[in-house]
């Protein structure tokens, strides 16, 4: 895939979706587009985290460990972002991310984000708005574990 | 051989005399036996133009005689002035002319053979005592005690060996000819005066007195001026030396110019000695010379007077006065002769005066042991050992220790409490100020280096290593004698043969580096074949064999010394490529293949389909090189590239606009420096709507100079498709094809079935390259390569080239952890009946540390290990372990037994 074609795709994902096109083409340009195979890992739960991934097509599994093994929490699917926790807040990755099948990610490397977060805060928000989301989810699931 | 090492000799000429006597009086002999045809050659031409030429001799005689020797006599011994040697041969004008003419040139071809002789006797003399002095004093060094070397600077003593004595040598060879030679020659003249005239005789006797008297007073200040100058260059040396090593911390302080003033400082204390000596040494030339001139003076006043008034003849002044004029030529050398013998002289006691610390080692402690090294048993044993320091303080105080040489004693206790010292004795690094170490029964003072050098280990917290390969630091401690002598056939035997007899001349021994010195038995191996798996264990035992297996993987082969691992490294190149047929990781590598256009290298690279090898074909040079560029033009790439150029300037002037300056992206990423970021907007803009052929060269050069680096799968600008890549592939061709026969040795081309010799092992291995934005790519390749060399096992031949990967100046090219772990291993490697760790493994992590400890006692089981711990919760896994606080022992015992003790369970809690 050209350069050209991966800034289209990526103006279609929604956390980029206000950031002009010029700077999408340097993301696109001094991010790696990796490939992943299946089972294989974007992050491991307990490393330290350098980077974030936009995931732009297939799919990955979330996995917490557990007592009894690995569960998966949640699936990530194109346009999801993921890792974006270790690397704002310092701390090592809360959960393992494995692609479920063939997947293609972003990875943003953490000085980048930053860069990236500061001059478009209309990423920020989206990024925001999507952590917004999942504490509400958390709150939902929490509330129904309470009642069970 | 003396027990002890003696002093030098202070006085330069009996140690000149001492050493070359005999090629003195040779010299000396060869200077009289000059001297005669020098004399006999004088005359010469007088008889040539006089008798063959002008034909005086020829008027009342039809021939004279030739070859007639007589030796000239002062009137007094012979009436006829001479006495006659041989009568001749008797010649008419025309043969005489030409017998005379080739004399003159036999006579002066040997003066001149006799002049080069006795130079290069001189100079071999010269250098031979040179060469004498220079290893009498690195053999002083080798025996200093160790406390003296916290007061010398090694810069100052190498800078005393290399060029203080320097000098000498070119003194030596006229150290007893010149005066013998120039004084004879004074001594003549002057008696020629004295039997003229006894009143001028003594005149010029009395003038030579005064000048005898008076110039070396004028000297002594020359000499101490010499001195003093010779001492603050030394200095100089030695805070050049210091500047360079605490280079880090000047840079870190910012207190490059506090040494900036230092140098400055001394530079002008040098400038100030130096213009004194100038005026000191031209104040005494014009002295003497005023004082050569008032001979004259005084032979024309009296002399005249004597004529006037007296009964002197004129012929006599004039005789006297020519006599004369041959003494100040001579007399004058003398003078020199003597000035430079003072300054030698001072030199000489200069550096020899800084080889004579105190407590110098028995010379006989160093001998080299005549075979293998009986093993040590027994105990070693402190008895009230106590070591004061320079202050007086005490690090250790009397302490008494008994430690079995086949059990583990370990030492704790606070920092500076006396364990470090303790082990340094042991090691023999510090000798006790009072009581004594036995080991097995012996004095450890007294055994031999060969023997605890054998059998005792030492490794402290600073391990040096010396610039040399990884192998060789490790087995450093092996070369204790030439164990096996070098192989040299007829002719390199021969030449050793004299090599050595002038070593003996000039007092070096004869030892040969070229012999092999290792002790392959003291360290379990049989010879070269098997040594590196002795050491591959002592590097598994510190944690190292998997850092040097990867400096081998890094490494490049040298195929002319090991080409049995070339070809196992092709083996294993057909092994990986199999195994990357499996379609999971065919899209892990493109592998380099002639006929196809490889997407993960850059164009430069796919055009050369080789490595460089020197500048000619360096990506940096590639866009320049006429070569390639010939190859360009015949296939006509020029002008796509060019264009190619322009789209890679206009994207990255477009991405990299708003860049500060000095951002990594610059460096990670861009074609272009920050820098160079503005001239291409400018070129860009001349371009707007005009076509590339409108602008001048160097802008054209600067855009066709930007492709080569562009690697289509990593930059993805789709500027290479098919058809490009169908024309680069054809440029790659004519490139290989046309290629000078002058710049076949500057790339070797990418042959699936060759060992590419400019390449790293892990290059050939790949052949190819990793495809970008595969995740964990490099890690999953690199894994792949490990298992495949694994399975053909290849590992130790990896692990031998990366043996031999240079560590460096001190080691440098480590890592500090990798420094103690190499000094670790070249304690190991020689299997010592007593290993002494002073915190050696000081700088690991505590999860390391740990390991390492147990693998280090596991390999030494039934040896004796004293190690003096960083940390206390390691000594359980020891027999013993003893508390040193405030230089004294506090407990000792098992390890179970002594946690009762207050020091040791606040040193355990402490961790």
């Amino acid at each position: 895939m050209s350069i050209h074609e991966e800034v289209e795709l990526l103006k279609t994902v929604p956390i980029f979706a206000k950031i002009e096109p010029a700077k999408l083409k340097l993301l696109a340009f001094t991010s790696d587009r990796l490939t992943f195979d299946a089972g294989q890992e974007l992050c491991h739960q307990g490393d330290i985290g350098d980077a974030m991934y936009v995931i732009l097509g297939g799919s990955a599994d979330v996995l917490i460990d557990s007592p009894s093994g690995p569960i998966k929490v949640a699936q990530l699917q194109r346009n999801d972002f993921v890792g974006e926790m270790a690397i704002l807040c310092d701390i090592p990755r809360t959960a393992t991310v494995a692609a479920h099948e063939k997947l293609t990610a972003l990875k943003i490397p953490k000085e980048l984000f930053f860069r990236l977060v500061a001059e478009f805060p209309q990423m920020a928000v989206e990024i925001m708005r999507e952590l917004a989301h999942r504490v509400e989810d958390m709150n939902v699931k929490l509330t129904a574990a309470k009642a069970a | 051989m003396n027990s002890v090492a003696l002093g030098m000799e202070k006085n330069l000429f009996r140690y000149i005399w001492r050493h070359s006597r005999g090629e003195q009086v040779v010299i000396l002999l060869l200077v009289v036996v000059a001297q005669v045809f020098y004399f006999a050659s004088l005359n010469l031409p007088k008889s040539i133009v006089n008798d063959g030429i002008e034909g005086k001799g020829f008027k009342n005689v039809a021939e004279l005689p030739f070859f007639r020797v007589s030796l000239p006599l002062p009137s007094f011994l012979s009436d006829a002035g001479s006495i006659r040697l041989f009568d001749g041969v008797a010649l008419t004008q025309w043969p005489y002319l030409v017998a005379m003419s080739c004399l003159f040139l036999v006579m002066v071809t040997v003066n001149g053979m006799f002049k080069k002789t006795i130079n290069t006797q001189k100079g071999r003399m010269g250098e031979r005592m040179l060469r004498r002095l220079r290893y009498e004093l690195f053999d002083r060094i080798l025996l200093f005690p160790n406390v003296h070397f916290r007061k010398v600077k090694a810069a100052e003593l190498s800078g005393m060996i290399k060029d203080e004595v320097e000098p000498l040598g070119g003194f030596i060879g006229d150290a007893y000819v010149q005066p013998a030679f120039l004084g004879g020659q004074a001594m003549t003249a002057l008696l020629f005066i004295m039997l003229q005239s006894v009143w001028l005789g003594t005149i010029v006797i009395v003038v030579l007195g005064v000048q005898a008297f008076v110039i070396p007073r004028l000297r002594r200040r020359i000499l101490v001026l010499g001195r003093q100058r010779q001492i603050t260059a030394r200095q100089l040396a030695g805070r050049i030396a210091e500047t360079v090593d605490g280079v880090h911390e000047i840079h870190t302080n910012a207190t490059a110019n506090y040494e900036r003033a230092d140098i400055a400082h001394r530079l002008g204390t040098i400038f100030v000695i130096r213009f004194q000596l100038y005026q000191r040494k031209f104040t005494a030339k014009f002295l003497n010379n005023l004082l050569a001139q008032t001979t004259p003076f005084m032979i024309y006043l009296i002399g005249g007077y004597l004529v006037l008034f007296g009964d002197m003849q004129v012929g006599a002044v004039v005789g006297v006065l020519l006599a004369y004029k041959d003494l100040p030529g001579p007399v004058k050398e003398l003078i020199d002769w003597d000035q430079q013998r003072q300054d030698v002289q001072q030199k000489y006691e200069q550096v020899v005066e800084q080889f004579e610390p105190d407590g110098m080692l028995a010379r006989e402690l160093q001998m080299v042991p005549d075979g293998p090294v009986a093993p040590l048993s027994g105990e070693i044993v402190l008895s009230g050992v106590t070591v004061a320091e320079d202050s007086g303080a005490k690090s250790v105080d009397a302490v008494n220790l008994v430690a079995p040489l086949d059990r583990r004693l370990a030492l704790v206790g606070p920092p500076g409490g006396g364990k470090e010292t303790i082990t340094q004795v042991m090691a023999r690094l510090t000798p006790p100020s009072a009581g004594t170490v036995r080991i097995g029964g012996a004095d450890l003072a007294s055994l031999p280096e060969s023997t605890t050098g054998a059998r005792i280990s030492y490794v402290g917290q600073d391990v040096y290593l010396f610039p040399v390969s990884v192998r060789d630091n490790i087995l450093y401690g092996l070369r204790r004698r030439p164990v096996t002598p070098a192989n040299y056939d007829e002719a390199e035997r021969r030449a050793r043969e004299r090599f050595v007899s002038e070593s003996r001349r000039a007092g070096n021994p004869d030892f040969d580096p070229a012999d092999d010195w290792i002790d392959y038995d003291a360290a379990g191996a049989t010879g070269p074949g098997d040594i590196d798996h002795r050491i591959v264990e002592a590097l598994r035992a510190v944690e190292l064999e998997e850092d040097i297996y990867q400096y081998g993987l890094r490494g490049t082969l040298d195929t002319s010394t090991r080409p049995a691992i070339a070809q196992s490294i092709l083996a294993a190149r057909e092994e990986l490529h199999a195994r990357l047929t499996d379609p999971t990781l065919a899209s892990l590598v493109e592998p380099f293949d002639r006929a196809r256009y490889n997407r993960n290298m850059s164009v430069a690279e796919n055009l050369l389909f080789g490595t460089p090898i020197g500048k000619t074909f360096d990506p940096d040079n590639i866009a320049a090189n006429p070569h390639m560029r010939a190859a360009l033009a015949q296939v006509g790439l020029e002008s796509e590239l060019l264009q190619m150029g322009v789209t890679i300037a206009e994207t990255m002037v477009e991405l990299f606009a708003d860049l500060p300056a000095g951002h990594p992206f610059f460096e990670q990423f861009s074609f272009i420096a920050a820098e160079d970021l503005p001239e291409f907007r400018t070129i860009l803009s001349r371009l707007a709507g005009k076509s590339v052929a409108d602008l001048d060269d160097a802008a054209r050069a600067r855009l066709a100079a930007l492709p080569f680096r562009y690697i289509e799968a990593r930059h993805r600008l789709g500027l290479i498709d098919a058809a490009v890549e169908e024309r680069l592939l054809a440029a790659r061709r004519a490139f290989a094809e046309n290629l000078p026969a002058d710049a076949a040795d500057a790339i070797e081309f990418y042959d699936r079935s060759r060992y590419n010799v400019a390449a790293t092992l892990q290059d050939n291995i790949l052949f190819g390259r990793i495809v970008y934005g595969q995740a964990q790519g490099p890690e999953r390749i690199s894994a792949l390569i490990s298992e495949v060399l694994e399975g053909l096992g290849l590992r130790m031949a990896v692990i031998e080239v990366g043996l031999d990967y240079n560590v460096g100046v001190g080691g440098k090219r480590l890592s500090a952890i990798q420094r103690q772990k190499v000094g670790l291993a070249r304690a190991l490697v020689k299997r010592p009946d007593l290993l002494i760790l002073n915190e050696a493994t000081s700088l690991f992590d505590s999860a390391a540390q740990q390991r390492v400890l147990d693998k280090i006692l596991d390999v030494c089981k039934g040896r004796g290990v004293i190690w003096a711990l960083n940390r206390a919760s390691f000594a359980d896994r020891f027999d013993d372990v003893v508390v040193l606080q405030g230089g004294k022992v506090t407990a000792k015992g098992a390890p179970g037994d002594i946690t009762g003790d207050k020091t040791f369970a606040d040193l355990l809690a402490a961790g």
